[in-house]
């Protein structure tokens, strides 16, 4: 029992995040029409921005190193620790949280000038050519953060005060031993949040009217005389927003490395296809979905029955539901089908 | 012939006359068979050229490229110090040593390089491109087991020497051993018989242990490995679970181990994947549980300070085995990190330790041997003992051309004094105690004459 | 075909035989001329050209391709540990089991059009690499890849002297050149039936496919078992090329069954110009020259290139042009993609034909028409 809790958080811990990934890239398919292989790049430079303010904060001054005798050592201890003392450390450890407000402008600006520079001359071409060019700037953007960064991890913990694990076993009365890391219960919030601001944001607004309707036909909106084209640039920056928010929360869990955005990248596709092209709900239904299923799959008692199964899950439910539900858990006839 | 390669290597003129070692790779002919070994003529021979190839076949792409860069450093120094460029480094404690600071046999050495991509079809690609086009006399490089074995079998058969990188799986020199192969870093058997004895010191006779394992041929052989080490504690293993390569997230293997009554955790997971499920084992408050009346310990068998450096504050006071570290005192190691220090401003890893040691033996069985007549190198490596290169008296056994020469068992720094003083070397194991008979792994190391 | 004005196949094959059993000495001045990248540039064309009979004339694109390529892989090298180091049995079983696992892929994922197929593809490509790495190890050595060893059965060979056996074509050593002029007659056998399929009947079909299925179907027209001919060919084509691969160097490793290696191909079709004869060749000339030349260069080399100039202009530029070549062919690569779909959406055939027809304009003028049609199919 407890460990089918324990792996249901898991599970969706997980679909928090292949939701929110999914989320950004069918929105920008639903509206834009647009493949966009560069959103597991965007996932990860929001993760970068973590680390890059990260790093900001923790400009550091040499000190030599004395221990070390046989070549020139240096320590290194941050600035606003020596100018704030014990203020100074607060601030790096609360560097994660930090950046979620600057990542917000900066994966915004860098959403747009995708958008402006790039994918604004895709919408009507071959899904073959978006595909081609995104997953071409996908590995530009890789390459660029790579010779800034390195190949390796980057560790970019959490606060102190969420580093341990919170012990729901006993709030909920089930006993010692579920206990769960609070940052990982931090993200399964959040995700919740941001997925639910999506949505009313959709919902409430004038905008996010005629983003509906421009999901539902694009062409009836445009001669209606409503801009679409700016509208097309916010939704792309939007997307961009949730895929960089899912990254900057997500460094704690997982050191991001340039690569990130790549291992996502084919999962996120699944997730949206599961869910049905151009149907938010899908998205957020499938992601979730298949986090719990592969968490389920990976304990020992179901791996017994079926060898392999936790590393082939995921496809298999792809599989299953594709010839099952044409056109996803969600999907709209006629998207995508040409 | 083959009877007079050893002195006549340098007066003799090669078949096709060439006056540069470059013109020789381009114009080799073109169905190069075998036959033309009884000769005395093999591939690359480098003949009255003046100068003479490695190729070094590093990942430089992929989740190990900046391993990768470090090893590229690491030989491009030990290529200066074999040209006499430099402070000499290593070649000032290498003993014996036959090198003159001339390069070798009087050649100067050049190098060409290639991206191995991790990637078993792409480390054979480039390794045959520097066979065939660049006319390298030795391959060496590399940071995966797969690879290492993949790129010395091409080796094999084209009948050029190949010095393993980083390479930890048992089959390097085990079942998949080579005669043309060689490996300097030490492997999963090892790690586990000099962690046994500290494991039995810090943690006593009684421990349950709980695997978690990279499914793929070099985490089954580390697992197999530490399992027969702890269970010759004494110590029962409660499960040994297998994980994706890759998987990124291992929440869902982690929490299974909260409730197995484990109270040790042994991570054979290498590179992004070590990181990761180390970060999120500490996440789970591992580290911070008492189970059965003992404090819960992560054990993490093989150790590199890059990947330390990407699990940051989590490693401090984690246990593990590392072939070499920077911060080892004697003149080898000392003079190494010197010279590193000096041309790039931080202290080398082990992977870029390993390769600049192997670069160096090889061509130190080169001047010895007389002669780039391959199973004449290969001969003069077999056996060859050697000391002041950074890991104490080393043999390379001839039976599996595996060295043999002390471990080091590290714990991650609680107090580090600076970002690469992650490592603190807990004991230095004596090479006795990780001996093994070559006969255990099975494996057939094959001809000299190709 | 980039002179766009022969319309007898008979003579593009000549041209086409002639060019690839001469690319030794052509490609010299480049580099690109010792035996292992001559191979690949076989291989892949063989991969690609299957690829594109069904992406190129369906439309139908397959985002799991890799995985018949790994399936002939294996197929190949278990023929050399069971059977005989002789290639003929390789390139057979090869080729064929190829197809089996095309028919079993296809005709569940044909079900689905569009990206839904791709998805589809896609997942039983991951789902064969993932076990293939991992609980198949007994089948295919995992990570270290099924290599042949001294006490295979090999039953048709009898006993091996010293060292592995080498794969060879009734004695003669298939490495080397002699394994390029080998791959390099397949190639032109495939190429051949590629161009018999785009100009059958058959291949007209497959391309009403592409333009307007639905029209196709009410039609009366049950395309289905049309694309699943097109699907399994091609998967052929992929196995085919996979058991080369073995051939070449007998060594099956499960990267080749990775998403990564499906979608390299998908890229080298794009870039070449997809549903050109030619065009997916040129994509992995590319590619594939850029993978192992561009990878190689380092520092000492560009200051080598550059010597002509002065130094200081020198080390700018060097210190520039380093950041692309070496561990950053990648960043070239990504650029080269973005350049070629921004500039030339029809790939480097595109350009070509571009460039023949402002050429033409220029001498000719009035008669330029002719020149639109070839090149195009």
């Amino acid at each position: 029992m407890d460990a089918i809790i324990l792996q249901l958080l898991n599970g969706l811990d997980k679909g928090g995040a292949y939701a929110l990934i999914a989320l950004g890239l069918t929105l920008v398919f639903g509206t834009l029409g647009v493949v966009n292989f560069a959103h597991g790049a965007l996932f990860m430079l929001g993760a970068f921005c973590a680390v890059s303010i990260q790093s900001l904060l923790t400009i550091s001054k040499q000190v030599k190193d004395e221990s070390i005798t046989f070549f020139d050592a240096y320590k290194e201890q941050p600035y606003l620790e020596i100018w704030w003392g014990d203020t100074g450390t607060a601030i790096i450890d609360w560097a994660v949280p930090l950046s979620i407000f600057l990542a917000i402008p900066i994966m915004l600006l860098i959403g747009v000038a995708m958008e402006r520079g790039l994918i604004r001359h895709f919408y009507k071409r071959p899904h073959a050519e978006q595909i081609l060019v995104t997953f071409g700037l996908a590995i530009v953007i890789q390459e660029i953060v790579k010779s800034f960064f390195g190949a390796n991890p980057i560790p970019t913990p959490s606060p102190e005060i969420v580093a341990g694990s919170a012990n729901i076993g006993l709030l909920l009365g089930l006993g010692e031993s579920v206990v769960y890391p609070w940052w990982r219960l931090v993200y399964l919030l959040f995700s919740g949040i941001v997925i639910f601001a999506v949505f009313a944001f959709l919902q409430f607004t004038t905008f996010g009217m005629v983003v509906r309707a421009g999901m539902q036909d694009r062409e009836t909106v445009g001669l209606l005389g409503i801009n679409v084209e700016r509208r097309f640039t916010v939704v792309f920056g939007i997307a961009a927003v949730v895929a960089g928010l899912a990254g900057v929360m997500y460094a704690p869990i997982l050191p991001p490395d340039y690569h990130m955005g790549m291992d996502f990248l084919v999962l996120s596709f699944v997730v949206v296809v599961v869910g049905g092209m151009g149907s938010l709900g899908g998205a957020v239904s499938a992601g979730f979905l298949l986090g719990i299923l592969q968490s389920f799959a990976s304990m020992t008692e179901v791996k017994s029955i079926i060898p392999g199964i936790d590393q082939i899950i995921i496809y298999l439910v792809a599989v299953v539901i594709l010839l099952t539900r044409p056109r996803g858990l969600m999907g709209r006839k006629g998207v995508m089908e040409d | 012939m083959s009877d007079d390669k050893k002195t006549s290597e340098l007066s003799r003129r090669g078949f096709i006359k060439v006056s540069a070692a470059a013109m020789a790779a381009a114009s080799s002919p073109m169905f190069f068979t075998k036959g033309a070994w009884a000769a005395n003529e093999f591939r690359n021979n480098p003949g009255d050229a003046s100068s003479v190839k490695f190729g070094f076949n590093v990942p430089q792409t992929g989740a190990y490229a900046d391993e990768g860069a470090d090893e590229l450093r690491a030989y491009q120094l030990a290529v200066k110090h074999i040209n006499g460029e430099g402070d000499g480094g290593m070649l000032n404690t290498m003993k014996p040593l036959s090198l003159k600071g001339n390069g070798i046999l009087g050649k100067k050495l050049e190098y060409v390089t290639g991206d191995t991509q991790t990637k078993s079809d792409a480390a054979r690609a480039s390794a045959k491109r520097m066979i065939e086009k660049d006319g390298v006399v030795m391959i060496t490089g590399g940071s995966s087991s797969g690879v290492a074995v993949a790129v010395q079998g091409l080796c094999q058969e084209m009948g050029v020497v190949f010095m393993a990188g980083l390479t930890h799986s048992n089959d390097t020199t085990g079942k998949d051993k080579r005669r043309y192969g060689f490996r300097h870093f030490f492997n999963a058997y090892m790690s586990g018989a000099a962690l046994g004895p500290v494991l039995e010191k810090e943690m006593g006779k009684e421990r349950r242990a709980y695997h978690l394992t990279a499914d793929y041929t070099w985490g089954w052989t580390q697992e197999e490995s530490i399992k027969n080490t702890t269970e010759a504690l004494g110590w029962e293993t409660v499960a040994a679970v297998r994980t994706p390569v890759g998987a990124g997230d291992f929440s869902q293997y982690i929490t299974p181990v909260l409730n197995s009554g484990a109270d040790v955790l042994i991570l054979n997971h290498y590179g992004k994947d070590m990181i990761n499920s180390l970060t999120q084992a500490v996440q789970f408050g591992l580290r911070d549980k008492q189970v059965n009346g003992k404090n819960f310990e992560i054990i993490v068998p093989l150790f590199s300070r890059l990947m330390a450096q990407g699990a940051g504050d989590n490693i401090k006071g984690i246990l593990g085995s590392t072939n070499w570290h920077w911060s080892l005192q004697d003149d080898g190691s000392k003079a190494f990190v010197k010279s590193f220090w000096q041309e790039y401003g931080f202290p080398p890893s082990q992977a870029a330790q390993t390769c600049y040691v192997q670069a160096l033996l090889y061509a130190d069985a080169v001047e010895r041997a007389g002669t780039f007549y391959p199973p004449e190198v290969i001969k003069t490596l077999e056996g060859h003992t050697f000391d002041g290169m950074g890991n104490g008296p080393t043999e390379y056994r001839a039976a599996d051309h595996q060295c043999f020469k002390d471990v080091l068992v590290v714990r991650g720094n609680e107090n580090p004094s600076s970002q690469f003083d992650l490592l603190k070397v807990e004991q230095i194991v004596p090479r006795s105690q990780v001996e093994y008979d070559p006969a255990i792994f099975g494996g057939d190391l094959g001809p000299y004459e190709v | 075909m980039s002179i766009p004005a022969i319309r007898n196949d008979w003579a593009v094959m000549a041209i086409f035989t002639v060019a690839v059993l001469t690319a030794p000495l052509w490609l010299a001045p480049i580099g690109a001329n010792y035996p292992d990248l001559l191979q690949k540039f076989a291989i892949f064309g063989i991969f690609a050209i299957g690829f594109n009979i069904l992406f190129g004339l369906t439309g139908y694109l397959s985002f799991g391709h890799a995985v018949f390529l790994g399936v002939g892989s294996y197929t190949a090298v278990w023929s050399f540990k069971l059977l005989t180091m002789n290639v003929l049995p390789a390139v057979v079983f090869g080729t064929l089991m190829g197809g089996v696992f095309a028919v079993l892929i296809g005709y569940v994922s044909l079900r689905r059009s569009g990206i839904y197929f791709s998805i589809l593809t896609l997942a039983f490509a991951q789902m064969s690499y993932n076990l293939a790495y991992s609980v198949l190890t007994p089948i295919t050595n995992g990570e270290t890849g099924l290599q042949i060893t001294m006490n295979d059965a090999r039953i048709l060979d009898g006993p091996v002297g010293d060292g592995l056996p080498s794969t060879t074509l009734f004695g003669l050593e298939m490495s080397g050149y002699s394994g390029f002029y080998f791959c390099a007659t397949m190639l032109i056998i495939a190429f051949f039936i590629s161009l018999r399929i785009f100009r059958s009947p058959f291949g007209l079909k497959l391309k009403a496919i592409k333009s307007n299925q639905t029209r196709m179907k009410y039609t009366g027209f049950n395309t289905r078992p049309y694309l699943l001919v097109a699907f399994v060919i091609s998967g052929m084509f992929a196995g085919l090329a996979g058991s080369l691969m073995a051939i070449t160097d007998p060594l099956a490793g499960a990267e080749r069954m990775q998403w990564t290696a499906s979608g390299e191909v998908v890229l080298m079709t794009i870039l070449g110009g997809t549903g050109t004869l030619i065009g997916p060749l040129l994509g992995v000339g590319i590619i594939k020259y850029f993978e192992n030349i561009f990878s190689a260069l380092n520092e000492a080399g560009l200051h080598e290139f550059f010597a002509f100039m002065p130094d200081w202009l020198e080390n700018i530029v060097v210190a520039v042009s380093s950041e692309f070549v070496g561990e950053g062919w990648h960043l070239t690569l990504g650029v080269l993609f973005m350049l070629v779909v921004i500039f030339l959406p029809g790939g480097v055939m595109e350009g070509i034909r571009r460039t023949t027809a402002v050429v033409r304009n220029l001498s000719k003028g009035p008669e330029k028409k002719a020149a639109e049609s070839v090149g195009k199919e």
